[in-house]
């Protein structure tokens, strides 16, 4: 019992975190929006699901991915394949000259779904899709670039390229993917009309089930020795190779992580919003979504799920009323963080906030251990671990 | 062309029929055309304590990182345990049982000391392994018997970062003992340290070697007389001269290029 809470919760601090975090996306949330605004957080909420990946991958990783766009779209475009399937069939598509294929296909003059379209059509399939396309597509790029040591800047960049290219692909093959204007009029899922306020609800909370599901998940990778070798292998590469690790694989794995909680985001995603296109799949989104991390923390899990609700209701309010100065907000927003305060939101809050709550609550733990000074070592290291909230 | 090698005796043939633990024949690497090392031979012995000395660029570091894999030889072999390391990654010849201390303390500063000698305990190597490595008794007890091995038993909680210069090259020489190299090489290990840290290192050196082969580029001359069973002087990425700190001593080449000056 005392593992399960060190390990998923990350101890005393970890489920306090967690605890406030979910009365305010389960309950405030809900209580505070109507049906409108809750579906535009549960679109935030998908955002959180990539600012986590990061989390893991550039805060304990030290990868820093800009292209996760990539693994975001991946998972939204498997999701909306299967929606657009559900919403093409013959009796709704009759007035085209192929009936029963997705819409953009007969504009352009394809007759018949394209041999990858066909199992889409099962939900157990894309379910698995949504998971496995993005894990083995970051393998491939994870295996080509770490096994040949191109880490740091030159990954970045490497991964930008990617972002850009998929972008072009999809742009270019419109009959297979939609084109810029990507995947629309999803209507149901299995016979279920996801349009409607109920859906949404539902949705909103399925969403934010799987993103604790996610924290929970990441925690435990944290607290496991394969966090503490990410945290290692950030800050000396060599030590943890010549300490008998297989480097790539560790950098391959925390990177495949990060793509399928992505990847999970993205499907949420097209199921809260009903559609899924290019311009979440690019350089300038995937650049956005690390603006989230740094903004919430890129050590810290709950800090980058704010990270990711505040700076997109920034965005939604700025650009609103400032729609061209938004953007140059949103860089100024991110040099300010890293030069000014590099650990986020999370940080601040260790750094002012925290000592303060805990000024009153340590002077009786500091009586306590003069009181029993000679703590054997071993009970004292079970319960020594970093505690990152 | 090997100045060392009739100096060992017996080296040369003896690499067939002895029973050395590493054997390094015709080594070489060159970088643009560079020679760094060059056509070094080098046996050491089960339980030997080997130091390496020589002027500055004279190759010693770079021998340590041929044996290792951090560099790759441009010709020649080394063999530990008669298994050929040339082609090996990284990885894998510290799982054969190859252990490098590097000449800066290398930490991890962010970790304490208990879960810097944890993560470089010898299982869960595996991506799978690690997330499912459980810190078990024995493994508490392994990193308590180093740390006390190592003169940090009571630093176990501290912060890595926050160790003396002298403290972290220990907490790394422990980081490579929970391993149980069979060979384990040490660059420079008393380096930047004070001469109470100097003595208990060379102390510590003596009792970690009991029942491994140790190589240890040093230039304390003081410090090598105390530890070394057999001292190869390198110049020019060639053998200058091998054998006893006595016979070492006394070589008019070793004193002209190295020892005079």
């Amino acid at each position: 019992m005392n593992s399960v809470m060190h390990k998923w919760l990350g101890g005393r601090d970890g489920l306090i975190g967690i605890v406030i975090l979910a009365a305010i996306v389960f309950v405030i949330m809900p209580l505070a929006f109507d049906v409108f605004r809750l579906n535009l957080i549960g679109k935030y909420l998908t955002y959180a699901f990539v600012a986590i990946g990061l989390v893991m991958c550039w805060g304990y990783g030290g990868i820093l991915s800009l292209g996760q766009g990539i693994f975001f779209g991946l998972g939204g475009y498997c999701m909306a394949m299967f929606l657009k399937l559900e919403a093409s069939d013959p009796e709704s598509t009759k007035i085209q000259s192929t009936p029963g294929i997705p819409d953009f296909m007969d504009w352009n003059q394809i007759t018949e779904l394209p041999w990858f379209w066909q199992p889409f059509h099962s939900f157990t399939f894309t379910v698995l899709a949504v998971v496995l396309v993005p894990g083995i597509f970051a393998y491939i790029i994870g295996a080509a670039m770490f096994k040949r040591r191109v880490t740091g800047v030159y990954f970045s960049i490497m991964t930008q390229a990617v972002a850009s290219i998929l972008t072009i692909l999809i742009v270019g093959q419109q009959g297979y993917t939609g084109g810029i204007n990507g995947m629309t009029d999803l209507r149901t899922l299995l016979g279920w009309d996801i349009r409607t306020d109920s859906a949404k609800y539902i949705l909103y909370y399925v969403n934010a089930l799987l993103l604790f599901g996610c924290i929970l998940g990441a925690r435990a990778i944290i607290a496991s020795k394969l966090g503490k070798l990410m945290l290692a292998l950030r800050d000396r590469e060599d030590r943890v190779r010549f300490s008998g690790y297989d480097v790539a694989s560790f950098q391959m794995f925390v990177f495949c992580v990060g793509a399928i909680i992505s990847a999970i985001g993205g499907a949420m995603f097209t199921l809260q919003v009903g559609f899924m296109s290019p311009s979440f799949v690019g350089i300038v989104p995937s650049i956005e979504m690390v603006i989230f991390t740094a903004v919430g923390g890129r050590m810290s899990l709950i800090g980058s799920v704010y990270g990711a609700l505040m700076v997109n209701f920034g965005k939604t309010f700025f650009s609103e009323s400032f729609p061209t100065l938004w953007l140059v907000f949103m860089g100024m927003l991110y040099i300010g963080v890293v030069m000014g305060f590099p650990n986020g939101l999370a940080g601040l809050y260790t750094m002012y906030i925290k000592p303060r709550l805990g000024a009153r609550k340590n002077s009786k733990a500091v009586v306590a251990k003069t009181v029993v000074p000679a703590e054997s070592a071993p009970s004292t290291i079970a319960d020594n671990s970093p505690s990152n909230a | 062309m090997q100045l060392g090698s009739e100096n060992y005796i017996g080296a040369k043939d003896g690499s067939h029929n002895r029973d050395f633990i590493l054997t390094v024949e015709d080594l070489t690497v060159s970088f643009d055309g560079f020679k760094a090392v060059d056509g070094l031979n080098l046996y050491i012995d089960k339980n030997e304590i080997r130091v390496v000395i020589g002027p500055n660029g004279a190759g010693k570091t770079t021998v340590l990182d041929l044996i290792c894999g951090k560099t790759k030889a441009t010709a020649g072999s080394i063999k530990f345990k008669g298994k050929e390391l040339t082609k090996l990654p990284e990885y894998k010849i510290v799982r054969e049982g190859v252990g490098r201390k590097f000449q800066n303390p290398s930490i991890y500063e962010n970790l304490t000391v208990f879960e810097n000698l944890e993560v470089s305990f010898p299982r869960g190597r595996s991506v799978f392994g690690a997330l499912a490595f459980k810190r078990s008794a024995d493994v508490i007890a392994r990193v308590e018997q180093i740390a006390a091995e190592i003169m940090l038993n009571d630093m176990l909680n501290t912060e890595a970062g926050l160790l003396s210069h002298g403290q972290k090259q220990w907490l790394e020489i422990g980081m490579l003992l929970i391993q149980e190299p069979e060979l384990l090489m040490l660059d420079e290990p008393v380096a930047g340290m004070s001469a109470r840290e100097r003595e208990l290192t060379g102390e510590l050196l003596k009792r970690i070697c009991a029942n491994r082969s140790v190589i240890v580029i040093e230039h304390d001359m003081e410090f090598v007389k105390s530890i070394a069973h057999r001292v190869t002087v390198l110049h020019q990425g060639k053998i200058l001269k091998e054998g006893s700190m006595e016979a070492v001593q006394n070589d008019p080449k070793v004193i002209e290029v190295y020892l005079g000056h």
